[in-house]
């Protein structure tokens, strides 16, 4: 039997019961759509994790108070250890360990900020001058906060763009103003451009005051939230990491590295923190998806049972002039083929869509990979393989002449 | 050139054993005319099927053009029948949403010919079977009856084979286009030279034919030419 054939033969049996053909294809186009779509969001999501993250500053190596390291997770110490660093470890890690770029010790809180009717809750931090160069932050209207701002513990504040949106209306202008934070004036000397990180935690939403300043009126001591440390190059982050450690351990008179009261992370275990997060919600939301995908096939199946019950008469007719067992598994086969095949070409298609949509309207970010391409055609060919290989055996095996009799 | 040598069948249930042929010998040459009469439960469904290789023999030997068909496998009997044998049946069989043409070209997708020498091929039958041309592209549930057996008898002689198996051809037809459909197959033996085996329980159709096997109960009973032969 020729391939032309076997597709001419394909074509006419397909379309002899167009609606069935229709019906069953859908169940195809739902199952491998939404499995395009749902990896597309998976790995959407990891595209804008890992970016956020790379945008948080390059060679950045972050030492967190109150954390015990574990084996791939974190579990914190409690709330009482939780500020176990202080603004001298800063300054011994920047004075003791070389291939250090700068050292921009912060502190964080939330509180709630006034002015003239509004007022916001937002992120509040205390930073160095060195900080803005160290985590990638950009300045777009006045300045940042100065060594000069840090020395004086001056009362000054640099918001971001979404704060000062919150605080003073969209794109105003209010340096020179003042804005109370805990009930103390500040004055506005800077606006932060934007830079666009949405979901998990916007990087626009918060307002950023010397450290000086912060640890002095907000915190009322010396402690500090978070130790950034910039390392000259990809290559030392590793060696100054374990410097750092064993400095804050000896300094915190610590013996045992499992009780450290600190915790150290570089981006790149943040990243491959957070890629592992968002692979598992790729798996889960396409195996929920795959489940449909399931379900479509055994439309398949289902339909060409009944197919091969009704054209039973055929194939014995078929096999009387001369058919062998193998071209007629193959024609049913080829059906099968046939439409989980176009059911995947139009769920592509449809997945494709669908993931637009949601990064227009839903505001999440997809990414369709050639990936996820190549696998929605590869499983819908596997499943019509799958699925029809039952009735195309079945329908191979009649026998001629009960076949001819069948009513 | 058909030859039956002893030919058996032997049907088991799981109590009881019936012998749908028993001990059948008979010889058909090429170019005969022959009707395989019976009634029904006389054999000659099943010696119809081991005939035209849909089946084999429990025991005995049935040689086709020198062939021993009743030792071949599954495959083997398909590409017997692909080349060799013209089925026509009582219900016609014909695929009911394909056109004249394509149904009277099926057997040949199974074989490796072109598609125009395909086409040219059906046409050829079909006018010989006296079909209408205006029929070629009509839908084969579309046509009556007669017209249907006579597209079935196209499809039998498309792949140009020795013997053409006709069971109870006009056992669904009325007299009338009955007779056409018998006077097509004498058409085909007397002048094209295809040879023809009828099988019926009819003695009318029998007639038609110039040589008549009877069977009853699995025996041949009677085995004689058919002088009334209107030819």
């Amino acid at each position: 039997m020729k391939t032309s054939d076997l597709f001419e033969e394909t074509y006419s049996a397909l379309m002899a019961n167009k609606s069935r053909s229709f019906l069953t294809i859908l169940g195809i186009v739902i199952g491998i759509g939404s499995v395009i779509a749902m990896i597309s969001i998976g790995q959407g999501a990891k595209g804008t994790i890992e970016s956020s993250i790379e945008s948080l500053g390059s060679n950045l190596i972050m030492i967190t108070p109150g954390f015990q390291r574990g084996a791939g997770f974190q579990v914190s110490s409690g709330r009482g250890s939780a500020q176990t660093l202080t603004s001298e470890d800063a300054d011994a890690i920047g004075q003791e360990i070389g291939s250090i770029k700068a050292v921009a010790p912060e502190f964080d809180g939330r509180y709630q900020v006034t002015t003239k009717g509004t007022n916001t809750n937002t992120q509040i931090i205390g930073a160095t001058a060195v900080y803005a160069d160290v985590r990638n932050i950009e300045i777009d209207q006045g300045a940042f906060v100065s060594d000069q701002n840090v020395q004086n513990s001056s009362k000054v504040a640099v918001l971001g763009p979404t704060t000062r949106d919150d605080l003073f209306g969209e794109s105003s202008n209010p340096i020179g103003q003042t804005v109370r934070i805990k009930g103390m004036e500040f004055k506005v000397i800077g606006i932060l451009k934007a830079k666009g990180g949405t979901g998990f935690g916007s990087q626009d939403d918060r307002i950023f005051i010397p450290l000086s300043t912060a640890q002095r009126f907000l915190a009322g001591n010396e402690r500090v939230s978070t130790i950034n440390v910039q390392a000259i190059d990809q290559n030392s982050m590793a060696m100054v990491q374990e410097q750092i450690s064993s400095l804050l351990l000896n300094r915190h008179k610590i013996s045992d590295p499992q009780l450290a009261d600190f915790s150290i992370m570089n981006q790149a275990d943040i990243i491959s923190s957070a890629s592992s997060i968002t692979n598992t919600l790729s798996i889960l939301l396409g195996s929920i998806a795959g489940i449909s995908l399931v379900v479509g096939g055994i439309g398949i199946m289902n339909m060409m049972l009944t197919t091969v019950t009704e054209r039973t008469r055929e194939v014995g007719l078929r096999k009387a002039i001369g058919a062998k067992k193998k071209d007629i598994s193959t024609q049913f086969l080829t059906e099968a083929v046939m439409l989980t095949f176009i059911g995947g070409v139009i769920g592509v298609f449809v997945g494709w869509l669908f993931s637009l949509a949601i990064s227009k309207f839903g505001g999440i970010n997809t990414s369709i990979s050639l990936f996820s391409v190549i696998l929605g055609f590869g499983v819908s060919a596997i499943i019509g393989i799958v699925f029809g290989y039952y009735p195309a055996r079945r329908a191979a095996k009649l026998n001629p002449i009960e076949a001819l009799r069948y009513e | 050139m058909i030859e039956c040598k002893n030919i058996t069948k032997t049907y088991k249930s799981e109590t009881v054993e019936t012998n749908a042929l028993k001990n059948v010998s008979f010889t058909i040459k090429d170019g005969e005319f022959v009707a395989i009469m019976g009634p029904s439960g006389s054999g000659k469904s099943t010696l119809m099927h081991i005939l035209g290789a849909l089946d084999t023999p429990t025991s005995g030997e049935y040689f086709f053009d020198g062939k021993n068909v009743s030792e071949l496998s599954e495959d083997e009997l398909a590409d017997v029948r692909r080349d060799k044998i013209g089925f026509v049946f009582q219900s016609f069989n014909l695929l009911p949403r394909a056109t004249v043409l394509r149904n009277v070209m099926l057997p040949l997708v199974y074989s490796d010919i072109s598609k125009n020498e395909r086409e040219n091929f059906a046409k050829t039958v079909l006018i010989n079977v006296g079909l209408n041309e205006a029929r070629f592209y009509h839908l084969s549930n579309q046509l009556s009856g007669g017209e249907m057996q006579r597209v079935a008898i196209a499809r039998a002689l498309v792949n140009n084979p020795s013997l053409i198996l006709a069971d109870e051809p006009t056992g669904n037809l009325d007299t009338k286009t009955g007779e056409i459909v018998l006077n097509t197959f004498e058409i085909l033996n007397k002048e094209k030279h295809h040879t023809v085996i009828l099988i019926t329980h009819e003695r009318e159709v029998a007639e038609h034919a110039d040589r008549i096997i009877r069977l009853r109960d699995g025996e041949i009973v009677e085995d004689i030419i058919n002088g009334k032969n209107k030819h």
